[in-house]
């Protein structure tokens, strides 16, 4: 008996020990390592690596770093405006998915093309569509009588035709997560308003609604999170400009460590980054997790 | 009368609604459709804004055949890149799965893993590729396979466990436990038991994981160097040349979308299942 409680004792960590490894050489240990490099000043001289600490300068720079400001203040409005925006149009997309009686599985695998593209390959796309000389968005905007405009140089249209991307990348992620939704709502609720002469409008907002809040919240908090990553997109359609028009977070972290060569300084944007994420992630899911015990 | 007036509005409400879904998977298509056609077209064609031209497939010949381009080499580093973590994380996210829903870990340990998990899930990858290619540098593995593989094994083995962890807590533990009672040792009861239950899972979580890492682009741009470039990272520096080939670039293109497709085609079922179960619970 005592020798098969070790054996399983050695089993259970056995199983576990791969992802621990992974997780803690991979995920913890490269967190300790920028710290390490945050508070030191790093220049690569022939191939080697050269360190002096600093203490918190590089943290106090960044206070100073305008760059940075302009990356937070952009992503801020990226996700805020783009997400509001997917979630509305996936919401009604969904609804309507599941009211329509043909055509279902269609609008599905449709709707799934845009999720599963690598997101630099939609930023190609994007960026010829986009083109001033021969994109369509300029042919078809001229149709209606608009003159053609360069969509991703203008420093007051750049960041809305970034967010344009973003919209049509990620609106088909809101619709799928809420279907889901909706398709596992009773549907004796539906049949009860029915029985009372609910309108459909009246029923989208006394029945659909409020039983669909834990899952819109769900949606929209996770897709809020995940817009703060955006690198992708922004890499090829604008390389942040122009000037700091479209400049985010990823894209300075990017900027300053590799591009620059401030593996120092970058690694204090990136450890900045990290924990106000992770401190915004685990406020986020434990109070969803709270309203799912309540509810 | 009432009855009449009723349907008429029914009809046109549902007539505005197929409208409206009509024009939303309209929009999601064309773009596909125009860089499609882009590919086939010549460069003039394309600057023209040509409808109706004569397609070539110059586009893709430069693209996979000529000697300035590494797109063919870039399209195998993706294939092993992405098959060989996939396998990886299957395997990892499958035992670690295993362990923590079967294996009476104390709770707080089972919450601390699958939560930090989430939060990694969630960060941008940017914040780690400086650590990840400094520490790759000091072992020797800069711009290698290896490095790549390990960063997107990094990257997909969270939701991975996630989704595993959902698919496994499923399986009823009574056949465990009559195959425990038979004499199956822990590794006869995954490979015999748990595995062939888990299949649909671990079909899912297979076509994700594959799917993430093919689409990769932020890591592997650092990580990666002209030998081990993938494909997102090919595309992009196609965008990037002094004088852009667009129509070569809009094959490339084209060309990158083929596994998402194929993916899409076999396994939708597996990919709307895994995504709503990955977000959701």
């Amino acid at each position: 008996m005592s020798g098969s409680a070790r054996t399983d004792r050695l089993w259970r960590w056995l199983t576990l020990a791969p992802a621990l490894a992974v997780l803690i050489l991979l995920t913890l240990v490269p967190i300790a390592e920028l710290v390490a490099m945050s508070v030191h000043e790093i220049v690569w001289r022939s191939g080697e690596s050269q360190w002096r600490f600093i203490g918190l300068a590089n943290y106090v720079a960044l206070a100073g770093d305008q760059l940075f400001g302009a990356a937070i203040v952009n992503t801020t409005l990226f996700a805020a405006i783009g997400v509001s925006v997917q979630m509305v149009l996936g919401f009604f997309l969904a609804v309507f998915t599941s009211r329509a009686a043909r055509g279902q599985i269609i609008y599905r695998t449709v709707f799934l093309l845009p999720i599963l593209m690598p997101g630099i390959v939609i930023g190609a796309i994007w960026k010829l569509m986009y083109n001033v000389d021969f994109g369509i968005i300029n042919q078809v905007s001229g149709l209606v009588g608009i003159p053609p405009r360069d969509w991703l140089g203008e420093q007051s249209l750049a960041l809305a035709s970034v967010i344009a991307v973003n919209i049509w990348h990620w609106t088909p992620f809101c619709f799928l997560l809420l279907l889901a939704g909706l398709e596992s709502l009773p549907q004796e609720a539906y049949e009860a308003a029915r029985v009372d002469g609910a309108s459909p409008w009246q029923e989208l907002i006394y029945v659909t609604l409020p039983m669909m809040l834990p899952t819109i919240v769900v949606t929209l908090v996770f897709r809020l999170i995940v817009a703060f990553k955006v690198f992708d997109e922004v890499y090829l359609l604008t390389g942040g400009g122009p000037g700091t028009a479209t400049e985010v977070i990823s894209f300075s972290i990017y900027r300053r460590f590799f591009t620059e060569d401030r593996a120092g300084y970058g690694s204090a944007l990136a450890i900045v980054t990290l924990f106000a994420m992770a401190l915004a992630i685990v406020l986020a899911v434990t109070a969803l997790q709270r309203r799912r015990v309540t509810a | 009368m009432i009855a009449g007036a009723s349907t008429a509005q029914d009809r046109l409400r549902r007539l505005t609604m197929h409208a409206a879904l009509v024009t939303a998977a309209a929009l999601v298509v064309v773009p596909f459709l125009w860089i499609a056609m882009a590919a086939f077209k010549t460069q003039i064609s394309l600057m023209m804004g040509e409808l109706a031209f004569r397609p070539t497939l110059a586009n893709f010949e430069e693209v996979l055949f000529s000697k300035t381009s590494d797109y063919a080499a870039n399209y195998l580093n993706s294939v092993l890149i992405a098959s060989v973590s996939t396998l990886a994380v299957l395997a990892i996210a499958t035992l670690a799965a295993y362990s923590l829903g079967r294996m009476r870990w104390p709770r707080w340990t089972v919450h601390l893993i699958l939560l930090w998990a989430v939060v990694f899930h969630m960060l941008p990858p940017i914040t780690l590729v400086g650590a990840w290619f400094t520490m790759l540098r000091m072992v020797g593995l800069d711009s290698s396979y290896t490095g790549l593989i390990l960063a997107h094994v990094t990257l997909n083995l969270p939701i991975a466990m996630w989704m595993m962890t959902v698919y496994i807590r499923d399986i009823p533990i009574e056949l465990e436990e009559a195959a425990r009672i038979d004499g199956a040792t822990t590794p006869t009861v995954l490979w015999n038991v748990i595995v062939p239950l888990a299949r649909p899972g671990l079909a899912a979580t297979a076509i994700l994981v594959f799917i993430f890492s093919w689409n990769e682009f932020a890591v592997s741009l650092n990580l990666s160097a002209k030998r081990t470039a993938t494909v997102p990272v090919a595309v992009a520096s196609f965008a990037q040349e002094y004088v852009i080939k667009h129509t070569a670039m809009a094959a490339a293109a084209v060309l990158s979308l083929i596994p998402a497709l194929i993916l899409l085609v076999v396994g939708q079922r597996h990919i709307v299942k895994g995504l709503t179960s990955g977000a959701v619970k």
